[in-house]
């Protein structure tokens, strides 16, 4: 480190690609910092050829002049991991937003990059391992209390081998900087270790045995837990055209999934929307814990008037910071809203490298990087036997709406868990508008053969009323042909169960204090009771008698969604439910 | 030092290059022309002592022997009080027979606003037009684009709103406009008494096509600095498909790769940039943002429709001549519907928006030649009260009596509970005698 930097001078620059001339050694994907009028700006080496290497700027790059200097850092674009993630807001560069606000006011200056962590406060460490232990990396030495969570400190990542712990801070305030331990490896060689650490955020930070998901990762959202779950560990997308509610959906998700940290990532697209995260969740309380919902909470916010190279980075510094709790043994959740931005941020870099350009331009490598992403989620087994997850969750905005375009179609190929959002869906205020019958979770049958007796119960129940509306559906398009009068009674109440399914269980009012989440135990609750109606042989005497026995029906389970649990009035509605359905009819 | 180079290398489509040294990016730079004219052009990229300039005026009529003179600054807008009631063109030079402006100039194209120092945008925008006020709420820092056919009154519609509401400061800025349409605004605008408030930025149709792209960075900027200034802001940009035809055309010459029918893969970011600046500041003014996007063949999956629906928040839909009550979207609304606004706004409006769905439908029925009921018979009467009282667009009323006058057309043709009404408002609001 000590060593003379690498320095270069910019000899080209178009938009935030500049190329530079160097002498020394540089290595790829490095990064940089572009002097220019008295700023220094981040970029990251990305192509190189003799002794010119292009870089890609993450600023803007208005006034960057021929001749300027570049010093290269050694260091690739990295995240600083330990205490302190949680309840922050970070751009693409992990960059603190409101840190940033403090400085610099309204605008988000060049060339201004703070701390990610606090580097004054203190925290409450608790070592767990001693002098003389045998470690490596990622073993744990101790932890501190973080909002709700114990925040596990670990033998740093890059640590080679096994190690000896030849000194140990007793339990007491330190700071990230302040040495807690030290460690010698099998070199003699010995290591001061603070309770942070870096870690280059294109890197999956994964240690420990990989494990196949098969647990349900509950989001209280009916038509994901039912027929479109997400496993614990799993990976699921959301694609839609405009308006068709996937922001909606993942904030939803983001605050009533089963997950002890949620990482959010704001990629490209508007603001506005950010704000209500950063506004309500301080406010709001954790179903699970009773503390605030900001206290599980990370958000990277790279948004789509921010730069566009920033965006590229920021789902990797999520990933990697879920990555990073993951590997402490808890259930993290990481919803990235859109990952078609990303994927056009790719693009347009691509675009100026003058790669050849694939299908709509996109490049050549964008269904791996895709697929590398995902891959980061997963379930793992770390070295003291904890068992960690990652789920991750994708918007996808295709062009159009239309699914038949490269992103959608890169995403689908990896993921396990399929919700696509449809236009006529939303137009219909069916919200979510998921649709039923595009949508698939390959999760669902793993669940089957699950112990756990509730949820084989759901799946069961669940795969019925599935099939019902399939040919429900198919009733409904030969309706709109010949007519009410061409369709027996039978399939009309057929017809009528599936849209009855639809109405009580699929949609769900995510405005409505009491519905916008459901847990598992009043969805299958619910999910009884519609299987008895879904059951039943019903004889009615005319199309009109079904129908309004149905409409009835629907308004009284629907009041009965929107009625919280701790209610008075719960059961007797249930009662008088029950008693109709159960009635001759 | 000003140095200055007398020879142009290379000239292609809006490009020119000349070998200088010591430039930099977004460096503005000045040609003069052998006739005596000059133009503006701003560096855009550099390969050694090889600079790409981007000639704001076009290249028509450019000579290798024309001089250019690098400025040392980046474009810059200016900005003051004094713009008010003027007009100038995409580079900001004036075209209304006023005096030059004497003001401190600004950068434009500046940096974003911080997320973490946005707020929840939380104050109405009236426009006393019933289809907006009372079922899309605009909301103060909305950006909302008017989806619309060419040939719809788009621009009267834009007119209207921005002389109704009552913005400290209108900022138009107009893209490939017919000069009917300039000459209209600016009739409209002095009419109403707007104009005193107004500044304008405008290219016609018949103006270089670089200028075209400047013309919302322009317009944003000073709205940018007036806001900061405690001012609320209006900005109309009209028609922002112009303004992404005119960046895929100069991508074209530029020999950049296309992503979706000719337009560059940067089309989502480069719109967003521009409507990412409306923003409600903390304690201080704001910008709202209202723009038009024609829809080529009246196609929203068209790129540039479908790019500015991923980015608004929300969209009107011009239609016939009516805000369409189907597809307009205001996604701001549940901001202030029955929290700023009477507590039965968003029930009432719910309700009448699904009775006139209802009453589609039957109008359907009808023109099938099917037997009607008496209820499908009210829902026509209804339909056609709904739309000659509120979705007229001649229709002025303050949101107040549009609450009442959504009450009285209910009374006029339902029972009480035949409108999905929730008793509390009905008692309270309703129109029927007890
Ligand atoms: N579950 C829901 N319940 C009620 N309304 C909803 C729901 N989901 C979405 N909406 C409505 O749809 C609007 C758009 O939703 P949202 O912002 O989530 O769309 P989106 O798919 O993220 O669009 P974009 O791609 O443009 O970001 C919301 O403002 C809201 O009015
Ligand atoms: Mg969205």
């Amino acid at each position: 480190m000590a060593s003379e930097k690498t320095t270069g001078i910019i000899v080209a620059a178009q938009g935030n690609l500049l190329t530079v001339k160097f002498t020394g050694v540089i290595r790829q994907n490095e990064l940089v910092f572009v002097k220019t009028g008295g700023q220094s700006l981040k970029g990251e080496v990305i192509e190189i050829n003799g002794n010119l290497a292009k870089v890609q700027v993450f600023e803007p790059t208005r006034g960057v002049r021929y001749g300027d200097t570049v010093e290269f850092d050694e260091e690739l674009l990295s995240v600083e991991l330990g205490p302190g993630l949680l309840q922050s807001v970070y751009d693409g560069l992990q960059n603190p937003l409101e840190d940033v606000a403090q400085e610099a006011g309204y605008f988000l200056p060049r060339g201004l990059y703070l701390s990610p962590l606090d580097r004054e406060k203190k925290w409450a460490f608790t070592p767990s391992a001693e002098v003389g232990d045998t470690v490596e990396r990622a073993s744990y030495l101790g932890s501190v209390p973080e909002g709700v969570i114990e925040h596990k400190i670990m033998v740093p990542f890059r640590f080679e081998g096994k190690g000896t712990i030849t000194e140990m801070k007793s339990a007491g305030d330190y700071t990230i900087e302040e040495e807690i331990a030290k460690i010698k490896d099998e070199n003699g060689k010995v290591h001061s270790v603070t309770m942070s650490q870096k870690w280059p955020s294109k890197f999956p930070l994964r240690f420990g045995k990989r494990k196949y998901p098969d647990k349900p990762m509950t989001t209280g959202c009916r038509i994901i837990d039912g027929p479109f779950p997400v496993a614990k560990g799993g990976t699921f997308c959301t694609p839609g055209p405009f308006g068709a509610g996937k922001t909606v959906l993942q904030h939803q998700i983001s605050k009533n999934a089963e997950a002890q940290v949620v990482i959010v990532v704001a990629c490209g697209e508007r603001a506005g929307e950010v704000v209500e995260i950063l506004r309500e969740f301080p406010l709001l309380d954790d179903p699970q814990t009773g503390k605030k919902l900001m206290d599980r909470t990370c958000i990277i916010c790279n948004t789509s008037s921010m730069p566009v190279a920033a965006r590229e980075s920021s789902v990797y510094v999520g990933a990697t910071i879920g990555e990073y709790y993951r590997q402490m043994g808890l259930d993290t959740l990481l919803l990235a809203d859109s990952t078609s931005r990303w994927a056009q941020a790719l693009r347009e870099m691509s675009g100026r490298l003058e790669e050849i350009p694939g299908e709509e331009a996109f490049p050549a490598y964008l269904a791996s990087r895709i697929a590398e992403f995902y891959e980061r989620a997963g379930l793992v087994q770390n070295s003291s036997g904890d068992i960690g997850s990652l789920t991750m969750g994708g918007a996808v905005s295709p062009a159009g709406g239309n699914f038949e375009e490269p992103v959608t179609q890169a995403t689908l190929a990896v993921v396990g868990c399929f919700m696509g959002l449809s236009r006529s869906r939303s137009d219909a205020r069916r919200y979510p508008a998921i649709d039923p019958l595009i949508s698939w979770s390959k999760y669902f049958d793993r669940f089957r053969e699950t112990g756990d007796e509730e949820l084989k119960t759901m799946v069961q129940i669940i795969h019925m009323a599935q099939q019902i509306l399939i040919e429900s559906d198919e009733i409904g398009k030969k309706m709109s042909v010949v007519g009410e009068e061409g369709i027996s009674l039978d399939d009309i109440v057929l017809f009528l169960k599936g849209e009855f399914y639809d109405s009580v269980l699929l949609q769900q009012n995510a405005f409505d204090k009491v519905d916008t989440t459901c847990d598992v135990h009043r969805q299958l609750e619910l999910a009884e009771v519609v299987g008895e109606v879904l059951d039943k042989k019903f004889s009615f005497d005319t199309r009109d008698d079904a129908r309004s026995y149905f409409v009835d029906l629907t308004n009284e389970i629907i009041q009965w969604n929107y009625t919280a649990k701790g209610d008075s009035s719960f059961k007797q509605q249930k009662g008088a439910i029950l008693e109709r359905i159960r009635e001759d009819k | 030092m000003i140095k200055a180079y007398n020879k142009i290398e290379r000239i292609k489509g809006s490009i020119a290059q000349v070998k200088a040294e010591g430039v930099f990016l977004g460096e503005l730079a000045q040609i003069k022309m052998k006739n005596g004219g000059s133009t503006l052009a701003e560096v855009i990229s550099f390969d050694d002592d090889r600079v790409n300039l981007q000639i704001y005026q076009g290249t028509m009529g450019v000579s290798t022997g024309d001089q250019t003179r690098f400025l040392g600054k980046p474009m810059q807008v200016r900005f003051g009080d004094s713009l008010l009631g003027r007009v100038f063109n995409g580079s900001g030079d004036p075209i209304d027979d006023g005096p030059e402006v004497m003001e401190e100039s600004v950068d434009i194209g500046g940096p974003s606003f911080n997320p973490a120092r946005r707020i929840i945008p939380r104050r109405m925008v009236k426009t006393n037009i019933p289809m907006i006020d009372m079922f899309n709420t605009l909301v103060i820092s909305q950006k909302i684009p008017i989806f619309s056919i060419p040939g719809e009154p788009y621009n009267e519609l834009l007119a209207r709103i921005a002389s109704q509401t009552d913005a400290d400061i209108i900022i138009l800025g107009g893209m490939g406009l017919k000069y009917d349409d300039y000459e209209f605004f600016h009739q409209y605008f002095t009419n109403s008494g707007a104009m005193e408030k107004t500044c304008m930025f405008v290219h016609t149709a018949s103006d270089p096509v670089v200028e075209c792209l400047l013309v919302p960075d322009m317009a944003l900027a000073v709205a940018e600095e007036f806001a900061i200034q405690d001012k609320d802001v209006l900005v109309l940009l009209t028609d922002m498909t112009a303004f992404a035809d005119a960046g895929k055309e100069i991508s074209i010459s530029m020999e950049m790769v296309p992503s979706n029918r000719g337009y560059p893969g940067s089309l989502y970011s480069d719109l967003a940039a521009r409507y990412e600046k409306a923003v409600d500041i903390d304690g201080s003014g704001s910008i709202t943002l209202i723009a038009v996007t024609t829809m080529p063949g009246d196609d929203v999956t068209h790129p540039v429709p479908d790019n500015t629906g991923y980015i608004t928040e929300g969209q009107f839909y011009l239609h016939n001549g009516v805000i369409d009550p189907f597809g307009s979207l205001s996604r701001l609304k549940q901001q202030v519907m029955g929290k700023v606004t009477r507590e039965d706004h968003g029930d009432l409006a719910n309700a009448m928006i699904r009775l006139y769905a209802d009453a589609k439908k039957a109008r359907d029925r009808e023109s099938m030649g099917f037997r009607l009921s008496e209820w499908d018979q009210k829902l026509i009467k209804f339909s056609v009260m709904f739309e000659d009282k509120m979705m007229d667009l001649s229709v002025n009323l303050d949101i107040e009596d549009q609450l009442v006058l959504g009450w009285e057309i209910l009374a006029d043709c339902f029972e009480y509970n035949e409108t999905g009404i929730k008793n509390e408002w009905i008692q309270k609001y309703g129109k029927w005698s007890k």
